[in-house]
């Protein structure tokens, strides 16, 4: 045993290997249930029974779903880049795998004396290497729409690019603030940072009735969510549109483009920009709550201590999901000027002064969080006001016009 | 503008922009500019958004729209002549299959032309039968519409709880007549047979949730930021336009056209009954659907009105064993669920029609889509589709 962990490169090449490969496989399995559960989810909410064949509760029916797209004729336009046209679905696929390698998703185990994190790469530009990966999957989209040689896909790329590239910027600013907050561009250790209980951390330290009523809050976990909560949203919506899931999942629009970007892709090609898709859900799951749900952190019983992260974390990000089903059985697509608008004229500037917000507080030191709450309260103001102030926004309801008697 | 396939549009404006465009290019400019053209789009004949083989031939630059053209057509069965060699039961069959959204109030004007003609007397309850099942056919068709706009805005749920909703009018109509789109039930003189025990419940039970669910479903989708922003100011049709077209139904009174048949001229028993004609001032995706959605409501309450009022006795009048009008012509026009139905009947007194011509609301209805269509963005388009609400079958017949 220890001959081959020696060839092999020693124990951290043979621990990253194995991390690498649970990882993997995890993340597949975690893509099976969660079409398989978006599925069912829809389906309820939409008063349907949903896949019931396969399995209890048709729970198999993604992966029967997957043989078949195996098993189908790889078909490719004649007016299709060849090369392209295969590259764009594993360009699309890869980078959201990748990006799991910096979500941790649990604190660490011990076997023997080993202490293995339960993350797979803690690198110190964990945020800076998500933003890449998730800028190179929109090469995916793009490449497919311009490689099909088709107008439908054409213009889902054209849409794709122009939708990724302006939210890419969002996503990128929202996560500022949190770095800033945390010192530390490190995944690992921004949710360290969000360790212990809000009361402990100058809420309002020296404030005689404050100081117990910030007591009776002590089991508030102190978690990025209170104190940088515009960004949370920030990086929700964009989050929401890097994934091109409804409502703006513009690229695709089924009923407008037919397919958007895929539209000529089947097969296994197709089904690869399918499992790219819902990973890059669950990768921005698992994000929004490292980042600002305190990622693994929770209730830690003394029975099995090294099993509990995991299931907060598992269950935290299972309600992002659940958040995102929610968000597709609801809205209705948004539309392309509509999106930019949102994009560029709110978004971005919104991430940018709360940027600058973040900053200013950051420096004073004492009871920052608090003041970070009542700013983060003024600048949904001011931003809520400024939506209102646009008349699109507001679209009044038609009055009502009824004739009761007669003709006219 | 059912031209051929083949016909390229040419706009005034799209020459004079390639023209300016040519000369840049030749006096050679200084700066390098980007070289960009116009793409020509076939929306259709197989498009999810067209609900059926309707084809649009669209000028697109990027996400606008400059130019489109409908193209109709493709689903030509020829009825007006096939119905001259078939005698009138059939036709019956034949006209409910021209919008087979709303089967059972495409027979009625055809029933009423011939009683017309042949001087027939409908018993009282035949008439408020009619009425009740003409308004739950109205009801189907408007939410098959409302599912379909909503789909095609992006938003899925409300499609399956509309179709939720349709099941139990549906039932009641299959108690009845056996057929679930087409139902053959409306004969000159009278019904094919009563309705049995139980169908009033149904239809009762049906129309009620429909009453108490439709608040639910117009929070979902009409107060929805998304939709607003979708649909107000989007695609809007001017009265004046909409009255050159000969626009009629929902879509005419998206349009501040306050008109409808049933009020204006009133057929069967409808004079008898209380109901509201919706109508909204701005010709907008959003009015139209506003129009469309409360006109459900309107329709529920005839429906309750006409089964409560509901008078016994036979369902037939008097009518010869063979149907034969006599020498004549008649025009009758009905409310069809999505806009003016007239059927314009000449009879030489043999068995069959000696000319049956048929005025179908979607057919001009579409016509008004070439304009309403101009400077809007794709997005756009789909939802003005959607917000036109019309059966191929109803178009080409």
């Amino acid at each position: 045993m220890n001959a081959i962990v020696d060839f092999l490169g020693g124990d951290i090449v043979v621990t990253a290997i194995v991390k690498t490969v649970v990882a993997f496989a995890a993340l597949l399995l975690t893509t099976l249930i969660v079409v398989w559960a978006e599925r069912k989810v829809i389906a309820d909410m939409q008063a349907r029974i949903g896949p019931n064949r396969w399995g209890p509760y048709g729970i198999l029916q993604t992966l029967a779903d997957g043989i078949k797209l195996f098993f189908k004729e790889d078909f490719r336009p004649r007016t299709a880049d060849k090369w392209t046209f295969a590259l764009a679905p594993v360009l699309a696929m890869v980078p959201s795998l990748l990006a799991f390698a910096i979500v941790p998703i649990g604190d660490h185990i011990t076997i023997g004396d080993r202490r293995i994190d339960l993350i797979v790469a803690d690198l110190n530009i964990g945020i800076l290497y998500f933003l890449a990966m998730g800028s190179i999957g929109v090469y995916g989209v793009v490449l497919a729409g311009w490689a099909s040689g088709s107008k439908y896909p054409l213009l889902g790329g054209i849409r794709a690019s122009a939708q990724m590239i302006s939210y890419e910027i969002a996503l990128g600013l929202s996560l500022v603030p949190v770095v800033l907050a945390a010192g530390s561009l490190s995944t690992v250790d921004i949710v360290a940072a969000q360790a212990g209980s809000v009361s402990n951390v100058s809420f309002f330290n020296g404030v005689p009735v404050l100081e117990q009523i910030a007591e009776l809050f002590s089991f508030v976990p102190n978690w990025y969510i209170w104190s940088q909560w515009p960004a949370f949203f920030i990086f929700l919506i964009a989050g929401i549109a890097e994934t091109n899931r409804a409502p703006f999942d513009l690229p695709e629009a089924e009923t407008e483009l037919i397919a958007g970007f895929h539209t000529e892709y089947s097969g296994i090609r197709f089904a690869l920009f399918f499992l790219g898709e819902y990973v890059h859900v669950v990768i921005i799951s698992a994000m929004a709550v490292t980042l600002f749900f305190g990622g693994w952190g929770g209730p830690k019983p003394d029975f099995l201590p090294w099993i509990w992260p995991i299931g907060w974390f598992v269950f935290k990000t299972g309600l992002f999901v659940y958040l995102f089903v929610w968000l597709r059985a609801t809205m209705p697509r948004l539309r392309y000027d509509r999106l930019m608008w949102l994009g560029w004229k709110r978004l971005i500037p919104a991430s940018l002064v709360w940027i600058m917000v973040t900053a200013v507080v950051n420096t004073e030191g004492v009871s920052r969080n608090a003041r970070l709450v009542v700013f983060g309260i003024l600048f949904v103001i001011v931003l809520f006001w400024l939506g209102k102030g646009d008349p699109r926004l507001t679209g009044a309801v038609t009055p009502q016009r009824r004739r009761v008697h007669g003709p006219s | 503008m059912t031209t051929g396939p083949t016909v390229e549009p040419v706009d005034a404006s799209e020459v004079a922009r390639r023209a300016q465009h040519e000369a840049e290019e030749s006096f050679g400019e200084s700066e390098p500019r980007l070289d960009t053209e116009e793409m020509i789009l076939n929306v259709g004949p197989q498009h999810p958004a067209t609900h059926g083989v309707f084809r649009l031939l669209a000028t697109i630059d990027g996400e606008k729209l400059i130019h489109a053209e409908p193209i109709i057509g493709y689903m030509h069965r020829g009825y007006e002549k096939l119905v001259e060699q078939r005698d009138y039961r059939q036709i019956t069959n034949l006209v409910s299959r021209m919008d087979w959204l709303s089967g059972i109030n495409n027979e009625l004007p055809l029933a009423l032309a011939l009683e017309k003609l042949m001087e027939i007397e409908v018993p009282p309850r035949a008439t408020y039968l009619r009425v009740a099942m003409a308004e739950m056919n109205r009801i189907l068709n408007h939410l098959m519409f409302f599912a379909s706009f909503g789909a095609e805005l992006g938003a899925i749920t409300p499609t399956f709880y509309a179709f939720r909703e349709r099941e139990d009018i549906q039932l009641a109509l299959e108690m009845a007549t056996g057929g679930r789109m087409h139902f053959g039930f409306f004969r000159p003189g009278g019904l094919k047979e009563d309705v049995p025990a139980g169908f009033f419940d149904q239809a009762l039970k049906g129309v009620r949730q429909v009453i108490e669910r439709l608040n639910q479903y117009e929070d979902l989708l009409i107060g929805n930021e998304i939709f607003k922003q979708r649909t107000i100011d989007v695609g809007v049709l001017e009265k004046e336009v909409a009255y050159s077209y000969g626009v009629s139904g929902p879509i005419a009174r998206g349009s501040d056209i306050d008109f409808d048949v049933r009020k204006d001229d009133p057929y069967l028993s409808y004079e008898d009954f209380d109901f509201e004609v919706c109508s909204a001032p701005n010709g907008d995706c959003f009015d139209r659907f506003w129009v469309l959605v409360h006109e459900v409501a309107e329709s529920a309450k005839i429906v309750e009105q006409a089964i409560e009022g509901m008078p016994s006795g036979p369902i037939m009048g008097k009518v010869p064993r063979v149907v034969q009008a006599p020498k004549g012509e008649v025009y009758v026009r009905t409310e069809n669920p999505l806009g003016e139905l007239g059927m314009y009947l000449i009879s030489d007194g043999d068995r069959t029609p000696y000319r049956l011509k048929i005025r179908t609301p979607s057919y001009s209805n579409v016509s008004a889509l070439s304009h309403v269509l101009k400077d809007t963005y794709v997005s756009d388009m789909i939802a003005i589709l959607g917000s036109f609400f019309f059966v191929l079958g109803d178009i080409d017949r």
